[in-house]
């Protein structure tokens, strides 16, 4: 707590003498881009496919929006950032950026006319592509038709917005420069790894941010949580969480190829990872990736001695349960394969925050809909029937029947996560 | 001990999941209604019998931000557009009886103003008849129009509200907008209301393809 204090007092201290002296020693302006030639088409179609891998248009079309124009908004701890306009248009999108600009804008969150833009784009993990990616990247985002699109500010609040925080933020925590090969691994090791690490972003939600919204480097992959819609990114590096060291390599292949394998379902922020980017994946970087998450160090976490929820809970649960809950899942939590998964076991009940178990409760889901897995069955919402000590009874009994007696939900936790 | 584990898992064995369009979607038939016969008297819209077009626009309009439901959106982002029409024509081909509609409690002079704006609508306001593009009976005109009968007065109000304030939105040009900024709260609330108090004829259905032209210019009916 001393060291976050101290760490948030400092840049303070430099967003306020910033401010103050009229610091501007940041990094130059790039000269515009005049009389750009139109990209090769096989770049613009490797480009394209470099864009799905890093699934830009997550964040870089808005809901009803033309694709890559930006203007959706972002949320953040620290306020909501409106994403960028990527398109060609020379007032409001990249139109004048030349590859070089492109290039520094990803390794080091500078913008063409030099100001520094915030991590929420992340290029902590985008600084790990190469220059033959990043100019692809660039000669698709080149190819597209220009979109009018007015840049917003979003809502950060004083001083994260600042060229002083974000200077300071960047001398802290980015280490630019890209990937370098391990030389202990394979080349699909490797792959792998630049894939997640870089153009994937994975860290961007598994990597645990602290209180200045950075993690532990591109690769971290420690569980997350994320600050729009109440989910958290469970850790890669554990059994008991998302980690998938014991799984066969084809079916990590299958679930991101489908969105789904009988013991595990894509929901929530990473069905849309799935339906956005990874089904379309090639399957040499799907296995790649499969290997690298196979490969991760995973940790045990200390098991400790859960408290048992009170009687009434249980049985209200229980009860609960069997009303809304058994026909699909099982009396057993033994589910109905294909479409409905087990309950008993599974990891989603057992993290150590019930995040993600009440969302799915509350708001219902379906699996995403791929080419592999098309017509998904799915869950209906129950948010608008249970009220919150209803819905801590359920999460308690289905944590504590079924995922070997995880913590008890209180009624509390119910509203603060809801 | 083979003839034993046979029984005794059979014993046990759930029966297989349906694999029909009703068991995969549960999850909508979880507030429209059993069927999406969802009834007149809560919020929540039915969705039997609707025209496939008009289903298949409100859930891409869902999507793409032009309808606000929080339920909604999340449910659908996961979904591809090949799916999105098998649902939108599942639901439109089901031919299921409604229910009568409930009480109503509304003054005489507001069910007259009511069914004036929904058969005549309001010529000096430059508002057209709701039956002038809902159809003669207002049970819908295909490919895009939805019926009108059957529908929570609340659901009704809120759509036309939402008009009115640009939460909710169509293609341009947005007819319903146009029509909705045009009527005043007590003309809102008239015309729902007594639009909510109509039994739904024997046999609505979605009247065939209109060949004079609408009053208005629509962008979600194709010309």
């Amino acid at each position: 707590m001393k060291r976050r204090l101290l760490v948030w007092g400092l840049m303070l201290l430099a967003a306020t003498a910033g401010g103050v002296l009229g610091l501007q020693a940041g990094p130059p302006a790039l000269a515009p881009q005049t009389d750009a030639p139109a990209p090769a088409a096989a770049a613009v179609q490797r480009g394209a496919y470099l864009a799905v891998l890093g699934h830009c248009d997550g964040c870089h079309t808005a809901r009803g929006g033309a694709p890559m124009a930006g203007g959706r908004p972002i949320e953040t701890p620290f306020g909501s950032v409106i994403s960028a306009n990527l398109t060609p248009d020379r007032a409001t999108g990249l139109g004048d950026w030349s590859a070089a600009a492109f290039r520094r804008a990803l390794r080091e969150g500078v913008a063409r006319d030099g100001r520094r833009f915030t991590p929420t784009c992340p290029y902590p993990n985008f600084t790990l592509i190469t220059d033959a990616d990043a100019d692809d990247l660039y000669a698709y985002l080149r190819s597209l038709a220009p979109q009018v699109q007015p840049r917003q500010t979003g809502s950060l609040r004083w001083p994260y917005g600042t060229q002083a925080a974000l200077a300071f933020w960047q001398w802290r925590y980015l280490q630019p420069g890209p990937y370098q090969p391990n030389s202990r691994h394979d080349a699909a090791w490797n792959r792998g790894a630049y894939l997640a690490g870089g153009l994937g972003h994975c860290a961007a939600c598994h990597g645990a941010r602290h209180a200045l919204g950075a993690h532990a480097g591109p690769f971290a992959l420690d569980g997350g949580t994320l600050p729009a819609g109440g989910w958290t990114a469970p850790a890669l590096t554990s059994a008991q969480a998302a980690g998938v060291a014991h799984w066969p390599e084809q079916e990590v292949v299958d679930w991101f190829a489908t969105g789904r394998t009988p013991r595990a379902a894509a929901l929530g922020p990473m069905a849309d990872v799935v339906r956005g980017s990874t089904q379309h994946w090639a399957a040499a970087d799907l296995r790649a990736l499969a290997v690298y998450l196979r490969a991760l160090p995973q940790h045990t976490p200390v098991a400790e001695a859960m408290p048992a929820a009170e009687p009434a809970t249980l049985e209200l649960g229980r009860k609960l349960y069997e009303a809304h809950c058994a026909d699909c899942h099982g009396a057993q939590g033994e589910g109905r394969a294909p479409a409905y998964p087990a309950l008993a076991g599974h990891r989603t009940l057992g993290l150590a925050s019930p995040a993600n178990a009440l969302r799915i409760v509350l708001g219902g889901a379906f699996a995403p809909a791929t080419s592999g897995h098309a017509r998904p069955y799915g869950m209906p919402p129950f948010g608008h029937e249970l009220n919150d000590a209803q819905l801590a009874a359920l999460l308690s009994y289905l944590r504590q029947a079924f995922a070997n007696g995880a913590a008890p939900v209180s009624t509390l936790q119910v509203q603060q996560l809801r | 001990m083979p003839l034993a584990w046979c029984l005794a898992s059979a014993a046990g064995a759930a029966p297989p999941v349906p694999d029909t369009m009703a068991q995969r979607l549960l999850a909508c038939t979880g507030c429209h209604g059993p069927q999406g016969r969802a009834s007149p008297q809560g919020y929540v819209p039915r969705l039997a019998g609707k025209p496939a077009q008009y289903l298949l626009n409100q859930l891409h309009h869902f999507r793409e931000g032009r309808r606000a439901n929080a339920a909604m959106t999340p449910l659908l982002d996961t979904l591809s557009p090949a799916y999105l029409q098998e649902i939108a024509q599942h639901f439109a081909a089901l031919d299921l009886p409604y229910p009568a509609p409930p009480a109503s409690a509304v003054a005489p002079a507001e069910v007259a103003r009511g069914l004036q704006l929904a058969q005549q609508g309001d010529p000096a306001a430059q508002v057209p008849a709701c039956a002038a593009c809902h159809g003669p009976a207002l049970t819908g005109r295909l490919p895009a129009t939805p019926g009108l009968l059957g529908l929570p007065r609340d659901y009704l109000i809120g759509q036309l509200g939402a008009w009115q304030t640009g939460l909710r939105r169509a293609a341009s040009p947005d007819c319903m907008a146009t029509l909705a900024r045009r009527m005043s709260a007590a003309d809102v609330s008239a015309v729902a209301s007594w639009l909510a108090a109509q039994p739904v004829p024997a046999a609505a259905h979605p009247q065939a393809a209109s060949v004079s032209p609408a009053p208005l210019a629509c962008g979600s009916v194709p010309p």
